[in-house]
């Protein structure tokens, strides 16, 4: 590394404090007793403690994949915390006058305020802290909708009958092994359904954090986009800096019927552990969108920054005739995080089309890659795919890999393939510095050229902190 | 030209640097003033190009001991980007491609760091605009390649007008042209040669680093000198040039062995 990148401070991970709150935790372990637990402390349904003991007989008999190309020492299943919730929470929350005051500083750190007159004007949240959803803003004004967006949990109690209907019907139990267990233990995450013809007033978005240290979170997020409805939301996630490792496995399921439009982001930073890979989050999740209805739309935007591990692929099932998927990713990895994520679009219906858009950042001793499936099914007549997938490259140790799969059983199909690597290294630098430019500057302007095509999609006020993010997480990290 | 008296834009002394912990740079002197344009040559793995990193402050090349003073302040305490801030420009032999940055953008923020450092305001996108075309006429080049990116796909040729182009924006104390005749044709080595001469003032100085004499019939320089074994062993006038044309370099190389004494 160069001398004159090296005085460069690397930037903190500033979102790596500790909330200090009274919380009712389970003991450590995994049995059927533990998810009797959890439900009975959700006061649950029947039909939603079956579900969770289905996915957990199937978790039994299932075992980790291992295909992917990440490596991490074995997870101790029987070590991890199921659930922790800060004790102070009413069951019903009816103002966030009732919220404790420690989860609302927390939140307002993170830069997420819940307080009423500091709300972000055009986003209403859904905070969620450990294992619970401690605030959901706006829920009034989304109401006089039709609008539903409140916290999983709740919708297990207050609409049961969309809960039962939808859960679990895009991403079965037993689906994957991350997702069987998620199945099994899933503690909090959101809940969002969109009536008939309506385009939802305002950004929804859910906001992830995790506190307590050997936690692990297992949130469940729910989209149903009615008839002709359309919705955009937006996710984001931190976690304080620990030395263990903490397993997040979510389960995100979107259902898109006639003429409806889901366009789900992500902005994610979990703690990514530290530069010599000691820490961070292991990110394993299962996102998949159905679009059922005809002329249907689910759009996955992704900027995955955090965790020591990510892994997850954020899919579309084109099933509704002229339904469209789209998949636009920055995945960025620095120091000894791992990344291997990408999508899968599979084509069902008739002229079914799919974009993937897929840009991976690799620095330090990293390693990004894509990983994606490009499915047409014998009866997708007329189905088209573009994807398009560039590496870049910062320093010389960081690694890139892409591994596209693509099966097309349906010869009226057309599909296309390009791919990309470049990089940053200290020539490049050292030509914008001979013209003035400082190296933060230098990388900042090649990564948001690199990455245009994908924070263009971004609500406009995520794209700019999406873009702030890459840069701190680069500082320090070229030569 | 040279001036009597001129103000002293740069003075270098017993200058030693080193690339991957190898000495190449053995103590160079050199005294550049206003209004001089000062060639540089000299064989193979001479120095040149290493003089020309370490005066711009590469990270790779170490300069171990010696001084070189840019108006009145020590430039090797400086980053490379306050350097070219103060005036300092290396003009590359291989400019480098930047995928995804587009040529405006970039010489923009370039311009406006040069701003920043003189104290005046940073110029919009549109004044930027006014002032770039004005500068496109000095290498003859075309709008469209400012939405280009930086570099990207561009012919040799082009890199170079593209390099003479920053310098007409940058306005800097002192141009050091690295091999900039390199892989031009005539008639783009004319383009080029033009703007240098264009850019050439009683204000500012010009280094041209270079392997043949045959961009000295465009670009005339003041002071010729011969680099080899990293150091300069013989300077002189323009003619001096005309003789490393006709004699090569050997003879330069054995009147200094002897004056030397090695």
């Amino acid at each position: 590394m160069s001398a004159t990148v090296k005085t460069i401070v690397n930037q903190p991970y500033k979102y790596g404090f500790v909330t200090d709150i009274e919380a009712d935790t389970i003991p450590r372990g995994l049995s059927e007793d533990v998810i009797r637990l959890i439900s009975a402390k959700k006061e649950e349904p029947e039909f939603m403690l079956e579900f969770r003991l289905r996915a957990y007989r199937q978790w039994l008999k299932m075992t980790e994949p291992t295909w992917h190309s990440v490596q991490y020492p074995p997870i101790n299943y029987q070590d991890i915390i199921y659930y922790s919730a800060p004790k102070k929470k009413p069951k019903q929350l009816n103002s966030l006058e009732e919220v404790d005051p420690a989860l609302l500083e927390t939140f307002e750190k993170l830069g997420i305020p819940l307080a009423e007159q500091k709300r972000l004007t055009n986003v209403a949240v859904d905070a969620i802290f450990d294992s619970v959803s401690v605030a959901t803003t706006f829920r009034e004004k989304l109401a006089k909708e039709g609008v539903i967006f409140c916290s999983i949990s709740e919708a297990v109690r207050e609409y049961p009958e969309l809960v039962q209907k939808y859960l679990g019907s895009v991403v079965p139990t037993a689906d994957n092994y991350f997702a069987a267990l998620n199945s099994a233990v899933f503690s909090d995450g959101s809940f969002v359904y969109i009536p008939k013809n309506t385009k939802c007033p305002m950004e929804l978005s859910t906001y992830f954090r995790i506190n307590s240290g050997d936690t692990g979170q297992f949130e469940r997020t729910l989209i149903v986009a009615e008839e002709g409805s359309y919705v955009s939301y937006l996710e984001g996630c931190t976690a304080p800096m620990y030395d263990t490792n903490q397993l997040h496995a979510a389960v995100v399921e979107l259902i898109a019927l006639d003429n409806a439009e889901i366009k789900y982001s992500t902005v994610q930073n979990w703690y990514a552990g530290d530069e010599n890979g000691k820490g961070g989050i292991y990110n394993f999740v299962t996102k998949r969108g159905l679009c059922q209805g005809v002329n249907s739309k689910i759009s996955w935007t992704q900027v995955e920054t955090g965790s020591a591990i990510t892994w997850k692929y954020p899919s579309c099932v084109l099933i509704g005739d002229n339904s469209v998927g789209e998949f636009y990713s920055v995945a960025l990895t620095n120091n000894k995080q791992q990344a291997d994520t990408g999508t899968k679009m599979i084509h069902v219906g008739k002229n079914t089309r799919s974009t993937i858009i897929s840009k991976g950042i690799s620095a330090g001793n990293s390693s990004n890659s894509y990983r994606g499936l490009v499915k047409v099914n014998p009866k997708a007549q007329g189905a088209r795919n573009y994807s398009q997938c560039d590496s870049m490259l910062i320093g010389d140790n960081a690694r890139a890999n892409t591994f596209p799969y693509i099966q097309v059983q349906n010869n009226t199909a057309r599909v296309e393939h390009e791919a990309s690597t470049s990089k940053i290294g200290e020539d490049q630098l050292f030509y914008f510095a001979q013209r003035g430019i400082s190296s933060e500057d230098a990388i900042s302007m090649m990564i948001s050229g690199f990455c245009k095509d994908v924070f263009n999609q971004l609500p406009m006020e995520f794209a700019v902190e999406a873009d702030r993010l890459l840069s701190l997480k680069l500082e320090g990290s070229v030569g | 030209m040279i001036i009597e008296n001129s103000e002293i834009l740069l003075s270098v002394k017993d200058l030693t640097a080193e690339v991957d912990g190898n000495p190449i740079l053995k103590g160079v002197n050199l005294e550049v003033r206003a209004g001089e344009i000062h060639a540089i040559m000299g064989p193979n793995g001479s120095g040149k190009r290493t003089f020309s990193k370490a005066l711009a402050g590469h990270p790779a090349y170490e300069v171990t001991s010696g001084e070189a003073i840019f108006l009145g302040k020590n430039l090797l305490e400086m980053e490379p980007e306050e350097r070219a801030r103060a005036g300092v420009f290396l003009a590359f032999q291989y400019p480098l491609e930047i995928p995804g940055v587009s040529n405006l953008d970039f010489l923009r923020v370039a311009y406006n760091s040069r701003r920043k450092e003189q104290g005046l305001e940073e110029l919009d996108a549109f004044d930027f605009d006014d002032l770039i075309q004005e500068k496109l006429d000095v290498v003859k080049m075309d709008a469209a390649f400012l939405n280009r990116s930086v570099n990207e796909g561009f012919s040799g040729g082009e890199k170079k007008r593209n390099e003479i182009l920053q310098m007409a924006l940058l306005e800097p104390k002192i141009a050091i042209l690295d091999e900039t005749d390199s892989g031009l044709d005539i008639d783009a080595l004319k383009i080029v040669a033009s703007g240098v001469n264009q850019l050439a003032s009683s204000e500012n100085a010009t280094i041209l680093i270079t392997h043949y004499q045959r961009l000295l019939n465009y670009i005339v320089p003041d002071y010729v000198h011969v680099m080899a074994g990293g150091r300069i062993i013989k300077s002189g006038g323009k003619e001096l040039a005309l003789e490393l044309e006709s004699r090569g370099y050997d003879w330069v190389l054995e009147q200094a062995a002897t004056e030397v004494g090695v």
